[in-house]
């Protein structure tokens, strides 16, 4: 049930627009995306209007709007890893789940993310599964990491 | 007036002392794992379980603790271990095998595996290990970074023991004006980019009437290739958390805000647990240490857009808004937060703060150059030997930042430039890598100081494609509010992939340098402002990389996948891995007989020359 938000918005005070982001992002915390029912909670809640809220939240890379797969899989695209290869790694991985990036695999398993920089630029380049980090990553490596999170 | 019966700073620094003290001379094993987000990717929480496991079967009594980054990320997993009687040594490399090795030989044995340390703490060298201080990376003057991988960082105590909050004591007996002269005095500029004298800052805000005022850290560390703040913040927090207390008071501020990342969760996390730690010893909420001084700090997580690093843009997103910047004046610090004075200061510059409250404004404006006082911390990576945080004092020049503290280029190839400043900033050719860097040299030479990435290039880096990357980048993150940034960016970025694919012509150079000049000057906030300059300076330093793609439809580097061919060498010996990765089936060839790769059906995506583990595919 995405349309249960109350016990999230109850942290917060009410009517107060400072806290728009941050419901945002609890909300996503908690259901892994921002429904658009979720998105009417919200709007009651602080005030600000559905429309609004709509703008605000697409303003910002963190936050989607459809539910994503089992596991996220994100590549950085950092200078230090753009420099040893990142963009590589990133079109493989667009390859095996036959998917682009922002796209979330037909059997719900995956979801494919770019970052902008997780800042572990020394161990470049890097992939994050999940809340897993994993440095110094190749092509190869990376075809491995993602058979492990498989089924 | 604290709590009754609360120890004062004081009782609390003693108690802390000694709880130091007794961990140097402790009878039990303290094993120190550098577990900040770098360590986790190179596998420290592996190296972790493998000690636990082993303290399990062999019955050990050892202080497991995990640390912050102590900079030299190239060596991570880096453990620390002090036995009873015995100097601190620092290892590098510790993967599950290491662990073993050390737990056999050093943690059961008498033997401390020379070639796995990376030196010994202190004075004390051992037989066949060097004091740390002959690393280069660890052997710079820290100020900022002096606690980071030694002390953990969830304890106030380590903190508090090791001079935290010595400073912010001496701040509260001086008047704020006082401390803002301090600031004045030793020079401290902002460590965000622009270099803006920090006690000046702080004054204009002083100054302005109204009892509401705000202090905003900016952790909003989005240049690509830049992690000193997640390092620092992660490592030690309290810091940061000393420096916003000082800036609080010397502003006449109750409330500061930490903006922050979100893709920084440990970071995060480390600023919250700091938060509740000082709000139940008094440090934080109202009338400070029986002081008139009350203050709050308040987190708010970054969702995701570079542009919230530009000041107008980061206040609009804590007001709940797009992230998108104004027009100045007013400047923030006449009307910024909720329309009220604000400073924005950088994580680097208010973690500066305490340090030079604590060794006081004449001796910190001893170290630095001349305009540019103090140590920085710059985060090395790209083609170097040695990646990591490093903290120089300013002035140092770039050839000894990366050939003497970041021993030079992988695989002894040709250095070709030094990008320092993010999307922001631009490359500075081989040739001139004597510069100091400091605020103005960096400045002279095309690019900025920035928060402090600095990514390193050799001879297998295209600058065309360099300077794509950066702006694709910029031009993504764009928020589209001013048109010079919105659509001059994308023009841009046009021409730019047009000489990539050997389609550009010789007039495109003209065109760009023509509205990279429209962007600068007619943009709304510093994204714009400095979104040329990656291409700039490498059209200033590089420009006949862009005529060999343009002229000779090539790419000298052999990078833009439109200007280079794969092919097999008769190193070959047939293992077929190429094949069987190729997602084109572009390569053919039997078992244990040479390949050849059909240039036609070629993607040219790289897959095989990244997989061959005999470096017989080449690349021209």
């Amino acid at each position: 049930m995405e349309t249960n938000i109350e016990h999230i918005l109850t942290q917060y005070p009410k009517n107060d627009r400072g806290f728009l982001i941050p419901i945002l992002q609890g909300v996503q915390t908690f259901y892994g995306y921002i429904s658009p029912e979720a998105v009417d909670g919200i709007a009651a809640f602080t005030g600000v209007s559905a429309g609004e809220i709509f703008g605000v939240a697409s303003f910002y890379a963190q936050f989607r709007f459809t539910r994503p797969g089992k596991h996220t899989v994100k590549v950085c695209l950092g200078t230090a890893c753009h420099v040893r290869g990142s963009g590589r790694i990133l079109e493989l991985m667009e390859r095996q789940l036959k998917i682009k990036d922002g796209g979330t695999t037909s059997d719900g398993q995956f979801s494919l993310e770019r970052v902008a920089c997780f800042g572990c630029c020394a161990l470049a380049p890097v992939l994050v599964v999940d809340k897993d980090v994993h440095g110094r990553m190749s092509s190869t490596k990376a075809q491995k990491l993602l058979k492990k999170y498989e089924g | 007036m604290p709590m009754l019966g609360m120890p004062t700073l004081g009782e609390l620094r003693t108690k802390a002392l000694a709880e130091w003290q007794a961990l140097e001379q402790n009878d039990r094993t303290q094993v120190l794992i550098g577990a900040a987000t770098c360590g986790q990717a190179a596998g420290a929480l592996d190296t972790i379980k493998t000690f636990e496991d082993l303290q399990a079967k062999h019955g050990l009594d050892l202080m497991l603790t995990k640390v912050g980054c102590i900079g030299v990320c190239y060596l991570e997993p880096v453990v620390a271990i002090r036995k009873p009687g015995q100097p601190m040594i620092l290892y590098g490399n510790v993967d599950k095998r290491a662990v073993n090795l050390l737990t056999q030989n050093w943690l059961m044995g008498e033997n401390p595996c020379a070639d796995l340390a990376i030196g010994v703490f202190g004075d004390r060298a051992m037989p066949g290990i060097a004091p740390i201080s002959s690393n280069r990376m660890l052997g710079t003057e820290r100020l900022i970074l002096r606690n980071c991988g030694i002390i953990d960082p969830t304890r106030f105590e380590h903190y508090l023991a090791r001079g935290g909050y010595i400073g912010f004591e001496r701040a509260l007996s001086l008047s704020p004006q006082q401390v803002i002269d301090e600031v004045k005095k030793a020079g401290l500029r902002g460590r965000g980019g622009a270099g803006f004298p920090t006690g000046t800052k702080w004054q204009i805000c002083r100054d302005q009437p109204g009892k509401e005022k705000y202090l905003i850290c900016n952790a909003d560390e989005g240049d690509p290739g830049a992690f000193m703040n997640r390092s620092l913040i992660e490592g030690d927090p309290h810091v940061l958390l000393e420096g916003l207390l000082i800036g609080g008071y010397a502003l006449g501020a109750k409330e500061g805000y930490v903006y922050i990342r979100a893709e920084y969760p440990l970071a995060v996390q480390r600023l919250r647990d700091g938060i509740k730690q000082l709000h139940e010893l008094g440090l934080l909420g109202k009338n400070i240490l029986g002081s008139d001084y009350s203050f709050d700090i308040h987190i708010r997580e970054g969702a995701g857009a570079f542009v919230c690093g530009e000041e107008s843009a980061l206040m609009g997103s804590i007001e709940g808004k797009r992230g998108m910047p104004r027009s100045r004046p007013p400047f923030p610090a006449t009307s910024g937060l909720w329309g009220k004075p604000t400073v924005i200061n950088n994580v680097e510059t208010l973690s500066t703060v305490p340090t030079v409250m604590r060794i006081g404004a004449e001796e910190y404006a001893k170290v630095g150059a001349d305009r540019s006082k103090g140590t920085k911390t710059f985060a090395l990576a790209g083609k170097v030997k040695n990646t990591g945080l490093v903290e120089v004092p300013l002035g140092t020049t770039l050839r000894q930042i990366v050939f003497d503290i970041g021993g030079g280029i992988l695989d002894d190839k040709q250095i070709k430039a030094v990008q320092t400043g993010g999307p922001s900033g631009g490359c500075i050719p081989a040739d001139r890598l004597d510069i100091p860097v400091d605020y103005e040299s960096l400045t002279a030479a095309g690019t900025i100081m920035g928060s402090g990435g600095m990514i390193v290039m050799d001879e297998g880096t295209c600058m065309v494609d360099v300077a794509h990357y950066f702006l694709s980048f910029t031009q993504n993150e764009s928020c589209g509010k001013c048109p010079p940034c919105r659509i001059g960016t994308k023009r841009m970025l046009e021409i730019l992939e047009r000489i990539k694919a050997g389609q550009g012509e010789v007039q495109d150079v003209e065109r760009l340098e023509a509205l990279a000049k429209t962007v600068k000057s007619g943009s709304l906030c510093g994204l714009g402002h400095t979104a040329a300059n990656p291409v700039l300076t490498t059209l200033r330093y590089f420009r006949d990389e862009y005529m060999a793609h343009i002229v000779e439809h090539r790419c000298p580097a052999a990078v833009c996948p439109a200007l280079i061919t794969y092919q097999v060498t008769d190193d070959c010996n047939g293992c077929t891995l190429c094949a069987r990765m190729c997602p084109n089936n572009a390569i053919a060839g039997e078992k244990k007989q040479k390949h050849t790769i059909d240039t036609k059906a070629c993607i040219r995506c790289g897959a095989c020359y990244d997989a061959c583990n005999y470096n017989a595919i080449v690349v021209h």
